[in-house]
């Protein structure tokens, strides 16, 4: 994590004084923090927050808690469908990632390595794939999924998530590709390795960190996935989270903050982890597919 | 050495169409790009075309509908509500990746200087980009309350205000606090996407403009940006796309209200053609958004990009 700090800066900065360096540097760096993460911590503390403390300012610091409580995470887990809100966004992360790196790998090996006719134009067509946005899609989507007969399953969402998880994969995993040395295939192809045999052998291992990236990435967006989602399932119990806490747990006109609260927290407690084990993959697959 | 231990069979001429098929270069790239392609074409490209084709008809949800031609761009031509979210989603745009920018570059700068700590700042910085839209949106909305925003609190506090700000219930208020949220949550991809950029420039050149005698803010607009254009230009052109169609946000925020002061073009296509049933109205509200997104985005791209060679790059 810490390999990447050569750093260019050092160079001038030996002339500023402390005080400058507070006002021109830690100050605003603060602020930025501090505006950054007051959301999740106001998330936060909401949660844990026992009622009574809940809207009553006067009595008790908002931005504290006395006697932190889990009765919103208890309501939440054994009251509501939440827990299988939580599996079903699980299972339709898993199985969209899974597809799309699989149909990456090869779509990206083909553009890059294989160098079939066309190859050059086909990039270019998955990187405008790319930027077409889910919301002029989702209605021409909701018809094809309902006339398929899939409306309202898992099934639609798998389907219909690698069409933006295929294009962003496909483009990192080509950047990858190309910075494996040619002479390594070559000199596999002279042993008499089949292209099946490179592929798998020879160019996999080498781009396992390109593909954990377009993997976790990819997890996240179908994590937080919403407009299908929203659109494409109707039944409480096939909801994914972010819809599920959104449609079910919002209820007329009195907010059960904390409840929401929590929901919120615990919903993004998957992949705040997974990108907390694997920050550098998330920042090279983000500037990754920018760089290009 | 590798050569021994080769199979001998290996060697052997292969026959058969499908064995040659395989062994070509075209054959094998055709059958490498099969997965994604169907993917793609199914459900990326015809729907595509078949929301332009949903567009020129009166489909309503459960009912097949008949070509209509141009009378859902008609109707939407004289419904005030439409260009009220088109002006919306401008006004949105336009504030949101200003403020994007600025702030981002600003916070990229903070942190390509020497720090302590400066992976784990840089690690904190993109939770808003990580954790799911919809759920932080939430926390906004709690932040946002009319009765008991914590904003208001501290203000009151600190004797600014009298009563509780109301931030969603009035359209200009709504409007500043949906830019709010959205800014908090597409700063940190613009500034860690800019500092990969800035971390490319090599020091030595802002050492020669020093030793030159250029102020740090001469540095800074003749050396750092001109190289940081390219950069910019792909992280805006994105950056504008995901602000143009974001749905998220004022879903979960205001659902367009308070009357429909905050509707962007995505979400009136919504609630057009979902709640509403009429798909395709709302498809035609989507195929609108086609020409204002092509054009922010050779705006944003190539007029970032001919700062290349005003500035004396080669042209």
């Amino acid at each position: 994590m810490s390999k990447d700090t050569e750093d260019h800066t050092v160079g001038m900065e030996q002339f500023e004084t402390l005080p400058r360096r507070i006002l021109t540097v830690y100050l605003p760096l603060a602020v930025f923090v501090f505006v950054l993460l007051f959301p999740f911590y106001w998330m936060a503390i909401t949660a844990v927050k026992p009622n009574y403390q809940l809207t009553d300012y006067d009595n008790y610091s908002p931005f504290w808690v006395v006697g932190a409580t889990l009765e919103h995470v208890k309501y939440l887990l054994f009251e509501t469908s939440y827990p299988g809100w939580l599996w079903n966004t699980m299972i339709v992360a898993v199985a969209s990632t899974f597809i799309s790196l699989a149909a990456s790998v090869f779509a990206a090996y083909a553009i890059e390595r294989l160098r079939f006719t066309g190859a050059r134009i086909t990039g270019l067509l998955i990187f405008l794939a790319y930027l077409v946005p889910p919301s002029i899609l989702f209605i021409p989507l909701a018809f094809i999924v309902f006339q398929v007969g899939i409306f309202d399953s898992k099934l639609a969402l798998i389907l219909t998530y690698p069409t933006f998880l295929i294009p962003f994969c496909t483009w990192l995993l080509m950047g990858y590709f190309r910075s494996i040395p040619y002479e390594l295939e070559e000199s596999a192809l002279v042993d008499g390795a089949t292209r099946w045999q490179i592929l798998t052998k020879v160019v996999l291992p080498l781009a396992v960190p390109g593909l954990i990236s377009a993997g976790i990435f990819a997890f996240t967006l179908s994590w937080n996935e919403f407009i299908y989602a929203l659109t494409f399932i109707s039944s409480s119990e096939n909801k994914t989270i972010p819809v599920g806490v959104l449609t079910e747990l919002v209820r007329g006109d009195i907010y059960e903050w904390g409840a929401l609260m929590s929901g919120a927290l615990l919903g993004s407690l998957p992949v705040v982890i997974l990108y907390s084990f694997f920050v550098d993959y998330y920042v090279s697959s983000m500037t990754g597919a920018v760089k290009e | 050495m590798a050569m021994t231990d080769r199979p001998q069979d290996e060697a052997e001429p292969r026959g058969g169409i499908w064995s040659r098929f395989i062994e070509s270069r075209n054959g094998l790239g055709f059958l490498f790009m099969l997965p994604a392609a169907v993917f793609l074409l199914c459900f990326l490209t015809y729907p595509l075309g078949l929301g332009v084709w949903l567009g020129f008809t009166d489909t309503k949800i459960g009912r097949p509908g008949i070509f209509v031609g141009l009378e859902n761009y008609a109707w939407l031509f004289d419904d005030p509500v439409f260009w009220l979210s088109v002006f919306n989603t401008m006004v949105y745009t336009f504030v949101a990746s200003v403020l994007k920018f600025g702030l981002g570059l600003w916070l990229a700068l903070l942190l390509n200087r020497h720090l302590p700590a400066k992976n784990f700042f840089r690690a904190i910085i993109l939770l808003p980009w990580v954790v799911p839209t919809v759920l932080s949106a939430l926390a906004f909305w709690w932040i946002f309350d009319s009765q008991f925003s914590i904003i208001s609190w501290v203000l009151m506090k600190w004797g600014l205000i009298d009563a509780p700000i109301n931030f969603l219930g009035d359209p200009w208020n709504a409007r500043w606090s949906v830019i709010a949220a959205n800014v908090w949550r597409g700063i940190p991809f613009v500034a860690i996407s800019l500092l990969a950029g800035l971390q490319t420039i090599p020091q030595s050149l802002n050492e020669a403009a020093a030793i030159d005698g250029a102020t740090p803010w001469q540095r800074f607009t003749k050396v750092t940006l001109p190289l940081l254009t390219p950069i910019i230009a792909v992280v805006m052109t994105f950056s504008v796309l995901f602000t143009f169609t974001d749905f998220q946000l004022i879903y979960v925020l205001t659902r367009g209200g308070p009357v429909n002061a905050t509707h962007l073009m995505a979400t009136l296509s919504f609630q057009r053609a979902i709640p509403g049933g009429q798909l395709g109205e709302g498809a035609a509200i989507a195929v609108a958004m086609i020409p204002f997104l092509l054009a922010a985005i050779l705006f944003s791209f190539f007029g970032l990009q001919r700062r290349k060679w005003q500035q004396g790059g080669s042209d």
